[in-house]
Order: structure tokens, then sequence, then C-alpha cells
């Protein structure tokens, strides 16, 4: 059995879930057996899951759950494991995912591999696919012990329904008494968040100031893209520090990045090079980005951006 | 305050990846190796502020061959009062939090400190494991890190934000951006850390769970494809018809 601890936040799925609990899905298949989904806390129509492939749901409900300690959450997610006998237990690598993984592998006795950005291959050993060296390789790793774990990248996969809505069942497990107490959680509201993002649009020193970031937000607006930046212009303090994507920063791989007035630092590309499609806008034809990417405009940004929040205008409207 | 901070030793950031014929390892020729720059800029700092403001010791530990000495001494000269290093040639993330561990469950440390990830594997998994096998709170990617007595109050980083919690010690921490501010060694340092103890300690047996059996570079990318600047009409056009991103 496949178990994918599904992630909501205040109640609601993440996407991730969908796209962890696809991933368990088609990773059942491989393996002939079957995929069932765990959330823990209270959450809205938890049965959904059904959709992507669970052919049940159980639920932890225990209050405890509905702040994050990974002590606690991964005594649950591993103790569901055990009681329900999974074999492989999905995660996301998000930041629940990364500060959770290795207290499960370690619970489970279990190899594990974070980030995973393709289906396992079964046949001659169980192996999962992962990039390494920031962006600039690709590793295959085998996981040997009878029990894995995995966390699936975000984008890597789209979720895909197909199934119908299933049954949720309560699951009773012993839970540790948590040690961290969750004080504040801050997120900007309205907007996807990067690491779920599939469009964005991300801009750097060549904006000059920040009082110049309109263009870049009509452009995002219209694209209903999310909105990121270089490094330079985080620690100057242009643009809040959640919003830096590359090496330091966090890493995305969106369907579309459209790069405008960054040059394209090795470091900023450890961040951004699993993109599908790169666009690059930018005045000095030697800047370094070209090379990384699919489409390039070598022009004032001033200029070129409103042309194509235009251009996009058109293009929806016809659409 | 006692303080054990977690380093490695990865490829300079700008160091052109390749392997060897058959894919199963690293072609090392010319690589340049560093500290991972968040054990370095962000982890080792920090414990050395908490250090500076509130008395105690930061110990520096590394799980790996002798040749990574070069970049134990680097810690020693921007502060850290002794190292250790496992020896071994190092493994799986759990192998790495076992011999960690191993260790620092006979010395009574109030804080645990490793970067967020290593560029190289960029597994963010050594921290968590560290913590379940030393029975401790976890708080991943910590951007801001305040100490009062006994009590931390720690900002991370989720997604599009920020988590404020507060943790008692003893508690394990990955470091990300935020947390302090690079220090440079300076001259006393690096002649001080000559003198100052690196202890080595034998790995203990442990069977790693999970092996790399292949690397290969990503395809290549083809030419980009230079769109004229008048026309982004042609760009959505083959955003959308080429590139199927819109």
């Amino acid at each position: 059995m496949i178990l994918v601890f599904a992630e909501n936040q205040k109640g609601v799925f993440k996407k991730a879930a969908f796209e962890a609990v696809t991933y368990g899905y088609k990773t059942a298949q491989a393996l002939g057996t079957d995929c069932v989904a765990l959330t823990l806390g209270s959450v809205e129509g938890a049965g959904e899951l059904g959709k992507y492939g669970a052919s049940k749901v159980y639920n932890i409900a225990s209050e405890q759950l509905n702040a994050f300690d990974s002590s606690v959450y991964a005594a649950a997610i591993a103790g569901a494991a055990s009681d329900l006998g999974a074999k492989v237990v999905v995660l996301s690598h998000t930041s629940t995912g990364k500060s959770i993984l290795g207290r499960v592998a370690v619970r489970l006795n279990a190899g594990s591999v974070a980030g995973v950005n393709s289906i396992p291959s079964v046949e001659g050993g169980f192996k999962v696919r992962r990039g390494v060296f920031s962006g600039k390789a690709l590793a295959d790793f085998e996981i040997k012990s009878d029990v894995k774990v995995v966390s699936l990248m975000g984008n890597a996969i789209q979720p895909e329904e197909g199934g119908a809505v299933v049954g949720v069942d309560a699951l009773e497990i012993d839970l540790p008494t948590s040690r961290v107490r969750v004080k504040e959680v801050s997120t900007v509201e309205g907007t996807v968040p990067l690491p779920e993002a599939e469009l964005v649009v991300s801009a750097g020193r060549g904006m000059k100031g920040p009082e110049n970031w309109g263009i870049i937000d009509t452009l995002a607006d219209t694209l209903g893209a999310t909105t990121a930046c270089s490094r330079p212009v985080s620690d100057v303090g242009w643009r809040p520090h959640h919003e830096h994507v590359g090496q330091t920063g966090i890493a995305i791989r969106p369907n579309l990045y459209i790069a405008i007035g960054i040059s394209g630092a090795i470091q900023h590309l450890a961040g951004v090079n699993s993109s599908k499609t790169i666009v690059v806008i930018n005045k000095d034809p030697e800047a370094p980005f070209f090379k990384a990417a699919d489409y390039g405009v070598v022009g004032d940004l001033f200029d070129v951006v409103p042309r194509l929040t235009e251009s996009l205008k058109k293009f929806k409207a016809d659409a | 305050m006692k303080i054990l901070v977690c380093v490695s030793k990865a490829p300079d950031t700008t160091t052109k990846i390749a392997f060897n014929a058959d894919g199963t390892a690293l072609n090392k020729d010319g690589v340049q190796y560093i500290m991972n720059p968040y054990d370095e800029w962000y982890a080792l700092v920090r414990a050395l502020e908490l250090k500076e403001a509130a008395g105690g010791s930061v110990t520096i530990i590394n799980v790996g061959p002798k040749e990574n000495d070069t970049v134990i001494r680097k810690g020693l000269a921007i502060g850290a009062d002794n190292a250790v290093r496992i020896n071994s040639n190092g493994g799986s993330a759990m192998y790495i939090a076992k011999q960690i561990a191993e260790y620092a469950k006979g010395e009574s440390f109030d804080v645990v400190i490793t970067g967020k990830e290593t560029i190289d594997e960029n597994r963010s998994e050594v921290g968590a494991m560290l913590a379940e096998f030393l029975d401790m709170p976890f708080i991943s990617y910590a951007s801001k890190m305040d100490v009062a007595g006994n009590t931390a109050t720690i900002d991370r980083d989720i997604e599009g934000g920020t988590e404020t919690v507060e943790v008692d010690t003893p508690f394990v921490l990955s470091a990300a951006k935020g947390l302090a501010e690079q220090r440079i060694p300076n001259m006393r340092g690096i002649m001080m850390a000559k003198r100052k103890p690196l202890n080595v300690v034998e790995a203990v047996a442990f069977d790693d769970l999970v092996v790399p059996v292949h690397y290969e570079l990503p395809p290549a990318k083809s030419a980009v494809k230079l769109v004229d600047p008048e026309n982004m009409d042609e760009l959505v056009r083959l955003l959308h018809e080429e590139a199927k991103a819109l």
C-alpha cells in the first residue's frame, strides 16, 4: 500500500496535496497496489482526494495537529504507516514536508529521498530521480529498505482527476505532546505562493528602484502570475524576503518564468533552472541569463514590459 | 549555551559539474571545495553571535575524510572553539545524521544547528533526522532567532511568508538566509585556528538504506530564440503555440 500525506493549510488542501495523491496513485499502479491518503487536523472535504486516485482517506483529527510541530506530525504519519502496513510513504517537498521527512524515515527505519521529480521506476529495484547540484544535474537513487519514504517536488507533475469522492475513516494514533509553540503565521493573501505557482514574473536590479514595480505587478496580474525577485533586490529591501528566488532564496520550477532586468548570475539560475519555459527580457545582449533562456527579448524593459502586457491583454480578450 | 554546528563540504557554486563516463560519480578534476554556504554564513555565524552575547561554546562537526580538515579549520578561523570530525567517506543523509547523533548524545548540547541544505545534494534531510535520533524539537529554515534564557523565538520560512514559533532548549535548527551575516576570517583567527582542538572520532557502523546509482546532466538547452522587442504579440504567440506555457 502507498500512503500519501495530503497537506492542508487552515483546513484547505494545498495544490501540493493533489499532486502528491496523483503521484501516489501512479506509483501504486506501477507496483500493483492501492493508494490511500492521510489528512491531519480538521479538513474540509477530505473525500475529494478520491478524485486524484486515493481509494480511501484516513483522518487523524487530534486538536494538537492544527498547529505544526514536526515531532507530532511525524509520529502521526509514521504511526499511520505502521498501522496500515504502508510500504511507500509519499510527502510533499514543502516547508512542512522538509521538516518531517527525515523524522518519518528514522521512525520507520526507511530509506528516503527528498524532492523527487518523476514516478519511481520499479524494474530491478525501486529507483527515484531528483535534481542535484542545485539543478545542474539529475541523479537516480535506489531505496533498498522494505519501507520507503519520498517527498515530491512542487510542479513536478500535475494533479490528474479521474476517480470519485471516497469515504473518510477516522484513525486513532498515540501522539507525543507538542514542544513547539506556534505564535504567529503570516502569509501573503490572495496570491499563489511561489513554490506552487505555475506562472512567475520575476524582476531584478534592472528595475532601478522599488517605485518602478508597477509595470511588473500589472504584467503579473494580467497573466495571473506570482511575482518574484533576484537576491540584490531583496537584500536592499526593494522587495520582501519571501519573493527571493535563487540559491539562497527558494528554488522553484514553474511552467513559465519571465525574468526581467535580471542578469542571470549562477546563484540565481540555481533556483530557477528547472522552470519549463524561461523568458528573459534584458537590454544587455551579453547577459548570461540568455544562455539559459528559451525566449529572449533584447530591449529596454520599461518599453518591453508594458508592450508585453498589452499583447497579453489582447490574447486573453481573443481567447 | 553549548552549541553544535554541523558543517559540510560542497563544490563551489560556480563549479562546472561533470560525471565519470558511466555516470556513477562526480568527476572531481578541478573542482574547488568550500564550506557549504548555509552552514558557514548562517548556522555558524548565528551560533557565534549567541555565544558572544551569553557565553558558552561553539563546536563544529563534520562527517568526512581527512581532506575535509581544511574546511573545518576555516570554521575554527571564523571563531568556533573546537571541532570534531567523524572519520568516514560519508553516505546517505541518515548515515550522516546517525554519526552526528551518536556523538551529540553524550555531550548535552543546548542547540544543534545545520544549514537548510547542502548546495550539492540539496537534500535538507539531515536536520530532521538528527532531531529524531536525539528526540529534540526541530525548526526548519530559520531566518531569525532570538534567545532569552532557555527559550528561543524563531521565524521560519514557509510558503509565501513566515511562521513564528517558541521552543525551549535543547532543539535542532536549520539555518536559512537572514539568520546571520557572513563573516570573513581575519589573520588572528586563522593563526588561532591552527592551535584549536580538532578531535577525530571513528564512525559507527550503519548500513545505507538508499544509494545513488546514476548521475547525468540535464538535456542541453537549445539556443535562445530572440524575439523583436517591438513585436510582443509574437512572443505571446510563441508562448501559447510553441511552448504551451499560456
